[in-house]
């Protein structure tokens, strides 16, 4: 099989694995979808260093596209083949699937994150993990 | 040094998110377990995927930017790296939204969730 290929399969399963198989359903929610866009910018970047530098190269025979990274087009976003980002939404999204699966079950669902540390004085926020509530 | 590059991508990646543990009170490094026990499937499945695509010649890597050391399949340990340190930031991050958001993940309790 083709990267192309290998690339759908896997956002597919994951897709089946959130909706279907663990019903996490993570990729209906808001949460996940603003941490993702954070994700995508950052792994946008540092592909682009990995592949615009050819640290990491790939054969054209293998993708949409040809082997020459170049920075958008020719199956390029960012010197990265686009079949990085559907790798790259596997691995994050499997791992917040089973994150989420095994906080659902009391596997160390706390301490729970939060508040931000210049929230330490604004008593209307959310308790602190595993304190009982004000005073 | 130049054969820590894909190293120092690595380290970028581990700084840039980081910080929200302590910045954003994350508290992931306090839920390792949780942590390694959701990383676990993910890594084994990856290093499959990896070990295909480098042995059906899909990618490749610059031997003067890599270490050289591999953990098997011809896999290089910066790989087996970006496998831990890629997901880490990945909840860090959605930790991180609910740290200031306070949106639920669907991991809350039947009786806390809103």
């Amino acid at each position: 099989m083709t990267y192309t290929e290998l690339a759908l399969l896997g956002v597919g399963l994951t897709v089946v694995l959130d909706l279907v198989v663990l019903r996490t359903r993570l990729l209906l929610r808001r949460s996940f979808w603003a941490a993702y866009a954070i994700i995508v910018f950052f792994q946008l970047l540092t592909n682009g260093v990995l592949t615009g530098l050819e640290i990491v190269r790939y054969t054209g025979d293998a993708i949409v596209g040809s082997g020459n990274p170049v920075f958008i087009g020719d199956g390029r976003i960012g010197y990265a083949p686009v079949e990085d980002l559907l790798f790259g939404f596997a691995l994050v999204v499997q791992t917040l699937i089973w994150w989420v699966w095994w906080g659902r079950r009391g596997v160390q669902y706390r301490p729970l994150a939060g508040p931000p540390i210049w929230r330490d004085d604004a008593g209307t926020q959310r308790p602190a993990p595993g304190s009982a509530g004000p005073g | 040094m130049e054969r820590f590059g894909y190293f120092a991508v690595l380290a970028f990646i581990v700084v840039g998110s980081g910080w929200l543990e302590f910045g954003l009170r994350t508290n992931v490094l306090r839920r390792g377990r949780r942590f390694a026990l959701s990383v676990a499937p993910v890594i084994a499945l990856f290093l499959v995927w990896d070990a295909y695509a480098i042995a059906q010649g899909h990618w490749t890597f610059d031997p003067d930017r890599t270490t050289g050391v591999t953990v098997g399949a011809g896999i290089p340990v910066e790989e087996l790296a970006f496998f831990l340190v890629v997901p880490f930031a990945a909840v860090l991050t959605l930790e991180a939204v609910r740290s200031v958001r306070g949106w639920t993940i669907g991991d809350e309790p039947p009786e806390e969730a809103p």
